[in-house]
């Protein structure tokens, strides 16, 4: 985002992208509950597996295990969670930037480089989990056409993985502002409006995980 | 010439961290919400490995009361949502609530929620 | 005095001071009224487009076996009317006012995002083209307006169609989702000291209550669009009811959005009417509270009533009953509205101008519409009526005797601020005269035609039915409205030259879009005006009055009052582009979506990394 906007009349003090961003979120709510919802309509429907929790043979003798591997994706939302931890700490290394740091610890805390770094790393080795995922499932022999559960599944969190890799970007690019120029208290707005984003993809995930991988 | 005469005194919360807020949670409160996210997702795929907890009636309602509570948890404390002024938590909770109910409905008219009147 | 900076900024933008003239200068506008304008040419033309659509079924169908069309071209008229007419016509025409108003309603200088407001524009213009050229080809989409499956599955379906259909849908729910975060913002963040919510005039409020429909709408048509675009393209098997799929969920996402989508079609044009109503009535609104709290209560409940477009499939008794009570419920809200209109013409001082005819105009024939809708609510009664011209005619009713009327209304009330001249009011006469009469010629027999069993889209029909004096007469209407809108467009074209000069209150109008000049300055307001009352001309402090004093001067320029406007840029027109292009790759070529995207992305950047405005202090 361009430099930080300049002093102009609002009726609430408030900052007119932040408001945006909160009405952007909740349009999203209305997003993923449709995909979600349609997850969920067709869970158990599928005529042929693979299936997520069950296991199938089918009509050629082909067996297939219950295809979703709970442990690997426990991994995955544990990186997602941990990276809003980071997120936040981004944030708050460039609020606090001109304060002074006296210790060792504080300056670690008070590093943005080192926590947007980290956050875009988490969120990219999720994407590296899901992109393994993807893979091995589709060796598996599950694929967007197999059946409903692939194509609802595929694109629930294909869609939630692209909403990633446009906050990954976002991330480095506010990285690259901040090699180029330095972020400051100035930017607290265009950081926190890209936490909130990246928060709010996490909170997805969190139901996500809960009704595709952990509810049978 | 006229300059906006409310222009001083209005002006966007730029240059002030979160200008609106009326209080910071600190690193003890980030570091505090990290590690319930990280207990409760090990509570739940711990239950997940208990076959008699999953094919109990308890195991739904105890896994979306948990991931709701971790929802809530992100929601107010790293979105600021509890800090900041309540015009945000009208623009999340107005979708939220119309999400939620049209979730509900749509699993109603699937099928894949049935609510049972009476005995049986 | 503040100077105008030299421009920092890392592109070749112009400076406000001296924007780019002509058509450059149109293209790289991000000026709200311009926009506004922009929105209004565009979707005026396709308003006549559509109509011509609608024209060539009514000759088709003015006998029994017409032989004016194939069955196949029937199926690609009906379609596009549908669509260009809500999604390119009646939409846009409600964003021209959107655009043109809502900041000079509220105080505002422009809207919060103005370069985000002319991406939207650019995007419409661009998916309207889109999915419009195609009909010139005859492969216009043609599985109706709404497109169920499993019709328009690749199966039934497997031209390219519906894939225009459905990619150009996913663009302009760009357009409109945009358009909506950005006014969200601008109505809770720029609005004048003063101007409280319950003070703000009720365009503005109605047209709020539209942003958070859109918002929450349009995310779920986009699923229901990927779905059918992936099933076409992907083999992904959400409608393919051999695997299991239901065939109800296209249905049930399309109208979760669909019936938000009709409130969102109404209410700006209930809008217009409660600013025109109270003006030529000399009464402030009647009940202005009532009407903010009854269009907050259609916007909501609006959402809970969608599977009454479902009745006759079968969802069973409970969820027939459920929706069959919170349609008749939101009848309720609909309702106080006409009354408070007429609440609010009871004993004032009438005058007769265009505007008000058509205002009063939507409120007879909403209500007739509004009728006809309530007996659609029971799901028995609808069994009858559902998929038959009794249908028709209750949505013409009201989305022509409705939406378009208000729209009329305001076009008739704004044109003096937009364009420093009256239409005429001669020829406005005639206008409404002729296009009430020929309204309800084309759509009142529809009720009996539809009684007596006529289907929706038959492209022919045999004679002794019953139906065959009912078409005529609406085909005859159709011709006669043809007339009339030929004569509106001749009184717009003929007064932005010709028309009488207006001064900045032509009507002795109360709120704040009339204080200042017509036509509207760039900077709109010269000093952000105190709000103290709702109609700031008509009551208010001597403080309200100064400031609108102050803003009513004209010839004053943006450098001589130290008012700062954003550059002038044409990345907004690019990264609009850049996006239609790379869904044109979809059904062209993958080199065209990469192209696209390249460009869209770099284009992304250069917008977001260069300054909205020059420097100052």
């Amino acid at each position: 985002m361009s430099a930080p906007a300049a002093h102009h009349y609002t009726t609430t003090g408030l900052d007119s992208r932040k408001i945006a961003i909160w009405a952007f979120i909740g349009s999203e709510c209305m997003l993923f509950i449709s995909l979600i919802s349609t997850y969920l309509i067709y869970k158990g429907r599928s005529i042929v597996g693979p299936f997520p929790h069950e296991e199938w043979t089918s009509p050629d003798g082909r067996h297939f295990e219950p295809i979703l591997d709970i442990l690997v994706t426990s991994a995955s939302t544990f990186v997602l969670l941990m990276s809003s931890l980071a997120m936040v700490l981004a944030l708050s290394a460039v609020q606090n930037k001109n304060l002074p740091k006296r210790t060792r610890g504080e300056r670690i805390l008070g590093s943005s480089k080192l926590w947007l770094w980290m956050t875009a790393l988490l969120g990219a080795t999720f994407l590296g989990f899901q992109a393994y995922e993807f893979t091995s499932f589709v060796h598996e022999g599950l694929t967007l056409s197999t059946n409903l559960f692939g194509s609802s599944f595929f694109t629930l969190t294909g869609f939630h993985g692209a909403h990633v890799t446009a906050g990954v970007i976002w991330l480095v690019s506010l990285l690259a502002i901040d090699y180029r120029r330095g972020l400051g208290p100035a930017d607290a707005l265009n950081v926190d409006i890209a936490a909130l984003y990246w928060h709010f993809v996490d909170v997805v995930w969190i139901v996500i995980f809960t009704v595709v991988y952990l509810i049978q | 010439m006229a300059h906006d005469p409310a222009h001083t005194e209005h002006a966007a919360a730029d240059g002030h961290a979160g200008g609106e807020d009326q209080h910071h949670p600190g690193w003890s409160t980030y570091w505090k919400v990290a590690v319930i996210l990280t207990v409760i997702t090990i509570w739940e795929v711990w239950a997940y490995y208990i076959p008699s907890l999953v094919a109990s009636r308890i195991f739904v309602p105890m896994l979306l009361i948990l991931s709701g509570l971790k929802f809530v948890i992100v929601v107010m404390f790293y979105m600021h949502l509890k800090y900041d002024h309540k015009l945000f938590r009208a623009l999340f909770t107005g979708p939220l609530l119309i999400a939620a109910l049209t979730g509900i409905a749509l699993l109603f008219l699937f099928g894949q929620l049935v609510a049972r009147f009476g005995p049986g | 005095m503040a100077t105008t900076a030299v421009p920092t900024s890392i592109s070749s933008d112009s400076m406000p001071s001296d924007p780019y003239s002509g058509i450059w200068g149109w293209i790289t506008t991000v000026d709200h009224k311009r926009i506004g304008i922009l929105y209004l040419y565009t979707a005026l033309s396709f308003f006549i487009i559509g109509g011509l659509e609608a024209v060539v079924i009514r000759a088709q169908l003015q006998g029994p076996n017409g032989q004016l069309v194939s069955a196949e071209m029937y199926n690609q008229l009906f379609t596009m009317h549908g669509t260009t007419m809500v999604f390119l016509a009646i939409m846009p025409l409600s964003a021209a006012f959107f655009n043109f108003l809502i900041p000079l309603q509220i105080g505002a200088r422009d809207v919060a995002f103005p370069r985000l407001n002319a991406f939207s524009y650019w995007v419409y213009l661009f998916g309207g083209i889109f999915i419009t050229v195609p009909i010139f080809f005859q492969l216009a989409p043609d599985g109706g307006w709404f497109g169920y499956t499993p019709l328009t599955t690749r199966a039934y379906s497997p031209g390219i169609n519906i894939d225009f259909w459905v990619i150009g849908l996913q663009i302009l729910g760009v357009s409109s989702l945009a358009a909506a975060f950005n006014f969200i913002t601008t109505i809770i963040n720029l609005r004048a000291p003063g101007m409280t919510l319950m003070r703000m005039p009720m365009f503005t409020w109605m047209s709020f209550v539209v942003q958070f429909l859109v918002i929450l709408a349009f995310p779920v048509i986009t699923v229901a669009l990927v779905f059918l675009l992936f099933d076409r393209f992907f083999g992904t098997q959400f409608y393919a009811v051999a695997a299991g799929a239901d065939p109800l969920l296209w249905q049930h996402l399309f109208w979760i959005f669909g019936h938000p989508e009709v409130y969102i079609l109404i209410l700006p044009a209930f809008g217009l009417v409660s600013e025109v109503l109270p003006t030529f009535s000399r009464k402030p609104l009647f009940g202005y509270p009532v009407m903010v709290y009854s269009g907050i209560l259609i916007g909501v409940l609006g959402f809970g009533v969608w599977a009454h477009h479902m009745f006759a499939v079968g969802m069973g008794a409970i969820a027939d009953s459920i929706f069959a009570v919170s349609t008749m419920l939101i009848a309720i809200p609909t309702g106080v509205k006409i009354f408070n209109w007429i609440g609010t013409m009871w004993q004032g001082q009438l005058r007769f101008t265009s505007a008000m005819k058509f205002a009063i105009g939507l409120v007879a024939l909403f209500t007739i519409g509004g009728i006809s809708g309530v007996m659609h609510s029971s799901p028995p009664a609808d069994l009858q009526q559902t998929d038959t011209y009794f249908i028709v005619a209750h949505f013409h009713y009201v989305l022509f005797g409705g939406s378009i009327m208000g729209i009329f209304a305001g076009i008739y009330y704004y044109f003096p601020k937009m364009t420093g001249r009256m239409m005429s009011e001669r020829l406005g006469n005639v206008h409404f005269w002729l296009n009430f009469i020929a309204m309800n010629l084309t759509f009142f027999p529809m009720h009996f035609s539809g009684m007596l069993g006529m289907p929706r889209r038959i492209y022919t029909y045999d004679s002794g039915q019953g139906w065959d004096t009912f078409n005529l007469i609406s085909s005859i209407g159709a011709y006669m409205l043809v007339l009339a809108t030929a004569i509106f467009l001749y009184n717009f074209f003929m007064s932005r030259k010709r028309g009488e000069v207006a001064g900045s209150n032509p009507w002795g109008a109360g709120t704040l879009e009339w204080t200042i000049p017509s036509p509207v300055p760039e900077y709109n307001f010269a000093v952000l005006p105190t709000i103290t009352s709702r109609y700031p001309l008509w009551e208010g402090t001597e403080e309200a009055a100064e400031s609108a004093r102050i803003n009513s001067q004209e010839g004053k320029t943006s450098e001589e009052l130290g008012i700062v406007l954003p550059y002038s840029t044409v990345k907004p027109m690019i990264v609009a582009l850049a996006m239609v292009i790379m869904f044109c790759g979809l059904i062209t070529t993958m080199a065209l979506t990469f192209l696209g995207a390249a460009i869209m992305v770099l284009a992304l950047y250069s917008w977001l990394l260069s300054p909205l405005e020059p420097e100052h202090h």
